[in-house]
């Protein structure tokens, strides 16, 4: 029998409000947020969770018309930039961070994700090697929240997902607000603020079932080669995790201020491959996320706007997003592709509208996007050339504390793999080093530290 | 578990024989791969959603509906069922299968179903309802699991099944409990050989046969003739083997099978999430898209299956599925609800499965075509070639402005960029096969011109110059590699892992008996199931798994 909560996590008893009830808080949590204003931040009793996320565009930008020119804080906001002017104070740009590819040919559209991702260039996401570092993120701060993280996909898909744990173990996305909220607000769903909680049964009595089937792992282990072994010892861990959420699901949730369960959303009209469409239908989704995280339902997020190599349209076009980046001609009195400047700019535009929706939920002093930590990328520079130097990454939100905001910050050609191991060290992954070969990296960007 | 379940328990398994559960243990569980010698593996692939589905309707009947969504399948060499081999399940998958098996348990223990689907319930000489769970979980365990269940399962599902009757004041719900459980087991969900009692290292028992068999022609798990055929051991002799093979082939289900492998080979699970720019092609629709692959389907299976005919023909017959929702795609006439066969006549541009606009318009872009797409993908799925991946620093400025005032056609666009030697290597293969089949829209509807240029069909496929897609099909139908290429990817489906140079005299010997038996698919498929080498386990060196997988790319450039 496996103890009621996850190993990671830390009982707090009688904590909140003097209710005799156990509350799992991640022992990390504890240690993370010791900067006054994380203590500040606190609601009857608890501390506010310190969360992650990643928002992931497709096909980049155009370099003269996205990286700010000047650095530190106030950056100037180039064309492409501007739309996040509302949102500037809470958004750190970071450009000039590379790939390398340490020889390996430059897969277009994979090479560039997998390497900002697993920390090394790979020619199909099923060759990787090891975990995204969302995974490795996830698997710290996961545990004591219903979902372990939410892969989100705006474009229908669920095989839109960069999120892996390995090569064969993709966390496959949901793929509509419509069934995001289903899953999160639906039947299992446990209203945080309600007065009365009485355990159900049925969840004990599906736990109690869940312990049978894992019960089979060591002789089933003992059947099979290696590398089945490893999957089959993926399955029962899964299995585990939903013992641990059932767990979850016969204790009284804290509190928590700023959740409010919202309504079934209503999908979105028209065809999502068309960018206006696909950004309301962002929009919607990023509401129910916002939610989501505030209701402490889960402390891990990804969100892909759309794909690598973008299938983004304008609907009636014959050529989309993507082929536009390759067949477009310059515009010689402008100097650019016309049509990728509008689909890039738009891209920041949804951006800009995550970051303000996030930021516009109250939560104790501040917002969410205090307790929040998102890392924005793509996978490429300048998808034309599928350039993999200076891939765009933006970040957003305090961390609780732990992160400043609003800067600009120029990587002059190291490795983009600092950016996955400052996200891991802020999130409180114990890792001194991450990436293969010429990417890996033991330098975190100490100017995002507070 | 309380003193009176025990003896309830005890009392039950006393009674169970007849009920498909085994009260030995020996070849459960056992470290049956040192038994079988450390070089033998036996395969673990998970069940595919069609597979799932399948399993479902076979063990409570196609009224239970299955509702939710799978964690997706992988290709792996471009086959779902060779990605079965290599895929797992993730917490979220695993929710998602829960959710599933919650719903298809409340619906078996609902009134209308309970009766036909559990049968018996606790009361008089049962009154706790042990021997009912023992009954149930042992007649339901040998159809979910594909093997018997041992006395030891049942013993450990009855405990829990009237430990959680007894906290829920249910019995039924303690019992459905009991079923979401084992529709979310390993023994469900993944299809794990077990190794033979006796005989050879290396060798599978017959219930793993049993599954291999039936999950190859049917696509389902076995029925309860071929599992009480297994129990006996009659599929380790060649004439009972042949038997159940041939009544597998002549039953309706080989249908299903039959069009697995091609929604596998075709990759037509992509129909699903194919999207047309609404303007461009109005004619086009989620409706069409999925008429579109049931043609692709049921063209296939009217030929090779109904007429038992030549694989090869399908690239040159006229003999087209039809329904209401594809007539105007086709242009053609449609009367009546459902399917009916249609014959394009001689002459016409619509000849064999390349010219089906289901293909046509999923090897296309949202607004236009693609010959590059839809010749890449004749030259990996049909032909089993591959085609290597773009180089990623391709200057396609003067490529493809379809606004060009001189470059009118997408050939001609296509052509100004052979120019570059780097790209000239692979577009030439690629290209080639697609520019003929300009005549083709993007949802696959006929056009003579585009921009009103004439439409140039003339190509050359590898040596062979041609002249239209008519030539093109009886290049395509004649072609060595074309037949090489099914046999290949039939035996990587049927052993869910691809193939490498140990596989070469398998390949010959399959490949002469097909060219042999005058290319009939049905055949093919029958010499498969009786190959002892499809029953064989993997046999893996010592040093290093031999599985390196050709991965797929998620998201290549499309271009």
């Amino acid at each position: 029998m496996t103890s009621p909560l996850s190993r990671r996590s830390f009982i707090m008893r009688g904590a909140l409000g003097g209710a005799a009830v156990t509350v799992g808080v991640p022992l990390l949590d504890l240690f993370l947020n010791d900067s006054g204003t994380a203590f500040a931040a606190s609601i009857g009793g608890g501390r506010l969770p310190v969360r992650f996320g990643t928002w992931f565009w497709g096909c980049g930008m155009i370099p003269e018309r996205w990286v700010p020119k000047a650095v530190g804080t106030g950056y100037d906001l180039p064309p492409q930039l501007a739309p996040i002017k509302p949102v500037q104070e809470h958004v750190s740009v970071l450009s000039g961070f590379d790939v390398m590819l340490d020889g390996k040919a430059n897969l277009p559209h994979i090479s560039g994700n997998t390497a900002v991702r697993t920390g090394e260039a790979s020619e199909t996401w099923q060759g990787i090697g090891g975990p995204t570092f969302d995974v490795l993120i996830s698997d710290v701060i996961g545990s004591g929240s219903y979902f372990r993280a939410l892969d989100l996909s705006l474009d229908g898909n669920p095989q839109t997902s960069y999120s892996f744990r390995n090569g064969a173990s993709m966390n496959a996305a949901i793929p509509s607000p419509v069934e995001l909220y289903q899953k999160v607000f639906g039947l299992d769903f446990h209203d945080p603020n309600t007065a009365d909680f009485k355990p159900d049964p049925r969840y004990m009595v599906r736990r109690s079932v869940l312990s049978g089937v894992a019960e089979q792992r060591r002789a089933l282990l003992s059947r099979v080669g290696a590398a089945d072994r490893a999957r089959l010892d993926q399955y029962f861990t899964s299995v585990r995790e939903m013992e641990d959420k059932l767990a979850l699901q016969l204790q009284k949730p804290p509190p928590a201020e700023a959740c409010v369960r919202p309504a079934a959303p209503v999908a979105v009209r028209g065809d999502i491959t068309d960018l206006g469409v696909r950004k309301a239908n962002h929009k919607l989704m990023t509401q129910l996320l916002g939610m989501a995280l505030a209701c402490n339902q889960t402390r891990a997020f990804n969100m892909s706007f759309d794909t690598a190599a973008a299938e983004l349209r304008r609907a009636g076009d014959t050529t989309g997003y993507h082929q536009s980046t390759h067949e477009e001609l310059v515009d010689r009195s402008v100097g650019y592709q016309p049509t990728v400047d509008k689909f890039a700019t738009g891209s920041m535009e949804a951006w800009a509208d995550f970051v303000s929706t996030l930021a516009g939920i109250r939560e104790g002093d501040g917002t969410l996007l205090d307790n929040l930590f998102v890392v924005a990328h793509s996978e490429v520079s300048f998808a034309k050339n599928h350039d993999v130097t200076g891939i765009p990454v933006m970040l957003a939100g305090r961390a609780g504390g732990k992160v400043k905001q609003g800067q600009h910050i120029k990587g002059a050609g190291e490795p983009i793999t600092r950016v996955g191991l400052t996200a891991q060290q802020v999130m409180g992954v114990p890792v001194d080093s991450w990436g293969r070969g010429a990417m890996r990296s033991n330098r975190a960007i100490g100017e995002i530290l507070a | 578990m309380s003193r009176t379940a025990s003896r309830l328990l005890l009392a039950a398994a006393a009674g169970l024989a007849g009920l498909g559960i085994v009260s030995s243990s020996a070849s459960f569980g056992g470290p049956g791969a040192s038994a079988a010698g450390p070089t033998a593996q036996p395969s673990v692939r998970r069940l595919t959603e069609s597979q799932y589905r399948a399993a479902i309707a076979e063990v409570f009947g196609p009224e239970i509906e299955v509702v939710g969504r799978f964690e997706p399948d992988m290709r792996v060499g471009g086959l779902a069922a060779v990605g079965a081999s290599a895929v797992s399940i993730t917490p979220a998958g695993f929710e998602q299968y829960d959710a599933i098996a919650r719903h298809v348990a409340e619906q078996v223990f609902a009134p209308a179903a309970r009766p036909r689907l559990v049968g018996c319930a606790p009361g008089g000489e049962d009154p706790a309802g042990a021997h009912c769970a023992a009954a149930f979980v042992g007649r339901v365990g040998l159809k979910l699991f594909r093997r018997p269940v041992a006395l030891r399962e049942v013993q450990a599902a009855v405990a829990r099944t009237l430990a959680a009757a007894q906290r829920l004041g249910n019995f039924d719900a303690g019992l459905q409990a009991t079923l979401v459980g084992m529709l979310t087991s390993p023994d469900f969900l993944f299809r794990i050989d077990l190794p033979a009692p006796r005989g050879p290292a290396g060798a599978i028992d017959g219930y793993s046969k049993a599954s291999r068999l039936s999950f190859l022609l049917w696509n389902a798990p076995p029925d309860d003739a071929l599992l009480d055929a297994a129990g006996k051991g009659l599929l380790d002799r060649p004439e009972d083997l042949r038997g159940q093979v041939d009544r597998m082939i002549a039953s309706p289900k080989f249908v299903d099978g039959v069009r697995a492998f091609f929604d596998d080979f075709l990759q037509l699970r992509d129909m699903e999430t194919l999207s047309k720019d609404g303007l461009i092609y109005p004619g086009f629709s989620t409706t069409v898209a999925a008429a579109s692959r049931e043609q692709v389907l049921r063209t296939i299976t009217d030929l090779l299956v109904d007429h038992k005919g030549d694989y090869r023909d399908l690239f040159t017959t006229r003999r087209f599925a039809m329904t209401r929702a594809l007539g105007p795609i086709y242009n053609v006439p449609v009367s009546g609800s459902g399917w009916s066969m249609y014959e394009f006549p001689e002459g016409d541009p619509r000849i064999g499965l390349l010219t089906q606009a289901g293909l046509l318009a999923l090897h296309s872009h949202p607004g236009r075509t693609s010959p590059t797409l839809r010749g890449k993908s004749l030259r990996e799925t049909v032909l089993c070639e591959q085609v290597p991946s773009p180089p990623a620093n391709v200057n396609f400025a003067v490529v493809q402005d379809v606004n060009n005032a001189t470059l009118k056609t997408t050939r001609q666009r296509l052509e100004a960029h052979l120019d570059d030697e780097e790209c000239a290597s692979c577009h030439k293969a690629t290209d080639g096969l697609g520019l003929s089949l300009e005549q083709f829209d993007g949802a696959g509807q006929y056009r003579s011109t585009e921009h009103d240029e004439p439409i140039d069909t003339s190509g050359k496929f590898d040596k062979a110059a041609f002249a239209g897609v008519p030539a093109l099909a009886r290049l395509m139908h004649d072609s060595p590699k074309v037949s090489q290429c099914v046999v290949s990817t039939a035996w990587r489906y049927a052993s869910g892992r691809d193939t490498g140079l140990a596989d070469r005299p398998q390949l010959d010997r399959l490949n002469a008996s097909f060219a042999a038996g005058g290319y009939r698919f049905i055949d093919l498929m029958r010499t498969i199931a009786l190959d002892p080498q499809f029953y064989a386990m993997l046999r893996v060196p010592l040093t290093r798994p031999a599985t390196t997988a050709r991965a797929d790319s998620k998201s290549q450039d499309r271009s």
